[in-house]
């Protein structure tokens, strides 16, 4: 901590939020607000004369609520910058008649009410989202008491009590009566490994074993006749190092019961506390009077994830944390291009792991910040002028905000912004982008000779690079056999398949087309596939408009591991083909030839915007919402229900 | 378009059995050689291998072609080798094209050669129908602004910024909170070494 606080090539900017990203990889432009401290940070000395006047008591965060501190103050006693702080919400005020009274006694005349919050912008290259995770709140979870019953605490409590530093100088003491507890208990997977969304979150949040082991041993030290109890529903020791802790743990006469407590009661008299559980490996109910009990609290996203991720265009997975661009080979790099992940921001993990990525994630930082030059893969939009009406349907769509367009002006891409999605090129009315290396010309001749040799036989099949292309070779690499009847066209993403394609796959003598992508959240481009949710919606309009079946056109989602799920999509698309006859095949081709279609402006006449089918990341229910662009940015995947029960905070 | 019009050659990969094994390469050869503006269709073992790469270095040389397209594996898996060597011939690297036949056919189509081998020439002539409308490329050059933003000052935070401004980059830290530190300020000791956190 000193170590950054005192390098020459470090700024430290604390009290500070990064408030607007613009510009791109290599080139980003940052805009920060540095909220007022009142306090001169240079000046300050945190010689702590001010706290003693101040009249104000509030709880201290840092302890965690279980002391209290000034609405002056400093965070921690070791705090860098070591400087005092004022709660400006708390303070009365500098008016002497209100208050005033820090100003009189600091020496160093360091105390400004005058100051204001100050904007700093920054150019850098790179840019490490480190921030880290949130915890569970356990009081949800009725059963155990926590808030209702003070010796309840929680494992991060539990940290500041037995602290030096903390609010009792580190005499692990009851609550209620000051007195060391004789008995003990803690309580694992608090808020995690549930399939209950009011319960917590389905993943392991994987530091909280390994913590209890070592809270319990902590507690051995100081109480070497502690009588601990550990109710757990596994143990997880897999680190290096962890197993030893745990026989030491075990060795030194923890208890340790395999089973999580069903109810906990309050002795209103002792106030110790009555825990019951069915013990899984007896099999048998229990009963334990303990005097204290430390609930090993989960780690969850940070509440302020989503602006962290709208500002920076990421993207989150499933469980709430930021994605890495790909799990396995590039598990630092986001999904945004010169953006990298450190710590608790991509999953839980402990300090050793936390800096683990973060010396990776500079390192990558590094390659780039190195050179003075970087090249882009050339497979970017480009706007042709001449067509381009301003309509600006492509700003509104592009998931990178990657194309500058203002009323009556020209759209203008912005290279090295661009992912190369396509989704602009598809979304065009006009036609009026072109993809470099994946341009419309090359995807007709890729349709035409498709369906040149037996048309009738053939699945004209679209598949994005990342996710259904990538699932098609997964299914190769397992060997899993399918019918030989789809001819896949590769695009970089599903949002590249512009509607005239299907139009004219079918014009041109296609019994079936399969559009597929990624998993509706795992987009590779944020949330491009949205568009392709919305097109295919339009088309299947139209081609009912035409009395084409609309089942001939599907669309399918298949994430790269899924080689049997593309296996089993194969299967059922040939299943479909089968069943259309050459007969029905013609009748499509001449009413769609009649009514010259393809034309990209005709199908925005069908359909303008229309609701995307949303579906919750939680329980899965699916809904419809009308589509903006403004939405699909500031998409929260959660249905309603699961939202209210949701024990994650939005800021 | 690249100067002239499209000479295309067709590489076809055996890959050892991988794709021998269930398709008729040499009829996918054969066929390959049959589509329009394809000069020259060549078999070989193994495309990728340097002996592999060497051939489609001289056989670009000697047919003067202008877009190659190559029938292996994913291009998931080769592209960049693939363009990496054509670029070795002289041609830019977005002339070339891949035609998966082994991921999306030879190995999904274990038992019926005959269907197995149709496949791989349509998925030859879709790949070859591409490469005509291929266009060279240039990579675009940005610059770097030699600085780096990292948010939140937690121990991984304060690692990446250490270890950048080590390297010699200029750092900014942002964070939230009064204080860097973030939760491990918080800890007593942390596990496993059992030391003290701060
Ligand atoms: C009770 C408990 C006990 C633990 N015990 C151990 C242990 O014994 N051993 C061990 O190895 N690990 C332990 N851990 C895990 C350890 O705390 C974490 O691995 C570590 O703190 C992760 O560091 P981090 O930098 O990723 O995140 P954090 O420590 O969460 O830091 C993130 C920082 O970013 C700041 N920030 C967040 N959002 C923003 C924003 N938008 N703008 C600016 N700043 C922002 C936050 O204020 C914070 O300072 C324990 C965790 C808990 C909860
Ligand atoms: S680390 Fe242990 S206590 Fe924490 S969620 Fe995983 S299994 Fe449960
Ligand atoms: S969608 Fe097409 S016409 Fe509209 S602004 Fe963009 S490039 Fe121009
Ligand atoms: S929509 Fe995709 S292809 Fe178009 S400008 Fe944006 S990132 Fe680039």
């Amino acid at each position: 901590m000193m170590d950054a606080g005192r390098h020459p090539r470090i700024k430290l900017l604390t009290y500070s939020e990064v408030e607007d990203v613009s510009g791109y990889v290599g080139n980003f432009r940052v805009r920060v607000r540095k909220k007022a401290r009142y306090v001169d940070e240079n000046e300050c000395t945190a010689c702590g004369e001010c706290v003693k006047v101040c009249p104000i008591v509030r709880p201290d965060e840092f302890q965690q609520g279980l002391s209290t501190r000034r609405a002056i103050y400093i965070p921690f006693p070791q705090a860098v910058p070591s400087a005092y702080v004022v709660d400006i919400e708390a303070c009365l005020g500098d008016n002497p008649i209100a208050c005033g009274k820090c100003i009189e006694v600091c020496d160093k005349k360091c105390i400004d009410f005058d100051m204001r919050d100050e904007i700093v912008e920054l150019n850098v290259g790179a840019i490490i989202v480190a921030t880290g995770m949130d915890l569970y709140d356990p009081t949800a979870l009725d059963e155990y008491g926590y808030t209702r019953f003070e010796n309840v605490i929680t494992s991060l409590e539990f940290e500041r009590l037995i602290s030096a530093g903390g609010p009792t100088g580190g005499h692990f003491i009851r609550l209620t009566d000051g007195q060391p507890p004789r008995r003990i208990g803690f309580v694992q997977c608090v808020g995690s490994r549930t399939n209950n969304p009011v319960r917590g979150n389905p993943y392991c949040s994987n530091i909280c074993c390994m913590n209890t082991i070592k809270d319990s041993l902590q507690l051995k030290d100081h109480y070497p006749d502690i009588d601990i109890t550990v109710f757990y529903m596994d143990i997880r020791a897999f680190g290096k190092g962890f197993e030893d802790l745990f026989m030491r743990s075990k060795a030194a006469g923890v208890r340790y019961v395999r089973g999580l407590p069903g109810e906990v009661v309050e002795d209103p008299q002792t106030r110790n506390l009555r825990v019951f559980v069915e013990n899984t490996t007896a099999g048998r109910i229990e009963e334990y009077e303990l005097d204290m009990l430390v609930l090993s609290i989960g780690a969850i996203p940070r509440g302020d994830s989503e602006l962290v991720k709208q500002l920076l265009t990421l993207s989150r997975t499933p469980d709430g944390f930021f994605m890495e661009a790909h799990p396995k080979l590039k598990p630092v790099d986001a999904t945004t291009k010169g953006v990298f992940l450190a710590g608790c921001a991509e999953s839980p993990k402990d300090v050793k792991d936390s800096v683990t990525q973060a010396s990776a994630a500079a390192a990558r930082a590094e390659v780039l910040l190195s050179k003075s030059k970087i090249q882009v893969e050339a497979t970017t939009a480009v706007v042709d002028a001449a067509k381009c009406r301003q309509c600006g349907r492509c700003a509104e769509v592009c998931p990178f905000s990657a194309i500058r367009w203002e009323k009556k002006q020209v759209a203008q891409v912005i290279t090295a912004a661009c992912a190369g999605c396509g989704t602009c090129a598809a979304e065009c009315p006009f036609d009026a982008i072109e993809m470099r290396h994946f341009s419309d010309q090359a995807i007709y001749a890729q349709i035409d000779a498709a369906l040149e040799r037996d048309p009738l036989s053939t699945i004209v099949t679209f598949a994005c690079n990342w996710c259904s292309y990538a699932g098609a070779d997964t299914a190769g690499t397992g060997r899993m056999e399918y019918p030989p009847n789809a001819r896949i066209i590769r695009t970089m993403c599903s949002g590249r398949v512009d509607a005239d394609f299907v139009w004219y796959a079918f014009q041109k003598g296609a019994p079936v087309v399969l559009v597929s992508g990624c998993h509706y959240a795992d987009c590779h481009y944020i949330n491009a596939n949205r568009n392709t949710v919305r097109r295919v919606d339009a088309l299947w309009e139209g081609l009912e408009k035409y009395g084409v079946r609309p089942e001939r056109l599907q669309l399918e989602w298949c994430s790269a591991a899924k080689g049997q799920r593309w296996a089993k999509i194969m299967r059922e698309v040939e299943e479909l083909r089968v069943h259309v006859t050459a007969e029905e095949v013609e009748r499509t081709t001449e009413v769609l030839r009649e009514a010259k279609v393809p034309l990209s402006s005709q199908v925005w006449k069908l359909k303008a915007p229309t609701p995307a089918l949303l579906h919750c990341l939680r329980c899965g229910y699916e809904w419809r919402e009308d589509y903006s662009a403004e939405k699909a940015r500031s998409e929260e995947r959660m249905c309603a229900a699961c939202r209210s029960n949701s024990v994650r905070v939005f800021i | 378009m690249a100067k002239g019009n499209p000479r295309i050659g067709v590489f076809v990969c055996d890959c050892g059995l991988n794709i021998a094994g269930s398709v008729d390469t040499e009829a996918v050869k054969d066929y390959a050689a049959t589509l329009p503006d394809v000069v020259v269709a060549v078999r070989n073992k193994y495309t990728c291998s340097d002996p592999g790469q060497a051939e489609i270095r001289r056989v670009i040389g000697e047919h003067n072609l202008n877009r190659v397209v190559i029938a292996s594996c994913s291009p998931r898996l080769h592209e960049p080798t693939f363009r990496a060597c054509v670029q070795q011939a002289g041609l830019n690297p977005y002339l070339m094209t891949m035609a998966n036949i082994r991921e999306h056919c030879s190995w999904v189509t274990l038992h019926d050669r005959e269907a197995a081998t149709r496949k791989a020439q349509d998925i030859v002539r879709v790949a070859v129908a591409q490469a005509r409308w291929l266009h060279p490329q240039d990579e675009e050059q940005l610059p770097v602004t030699d600085a780096a933003l990292v948010i939140g000052g937690g121990v991984a935070g304060i690692q990446a910024a250490l270890d950048l401004a080590d390297a010699g980059h200029q750092v900014y830290l942002v964070e939230k909170q009064p204080s860097i530190g973030g939760i491990m300020a918080m800890l007593d000791k942390t596990y496993p070494t059992m030391d003290c956190s701060i």
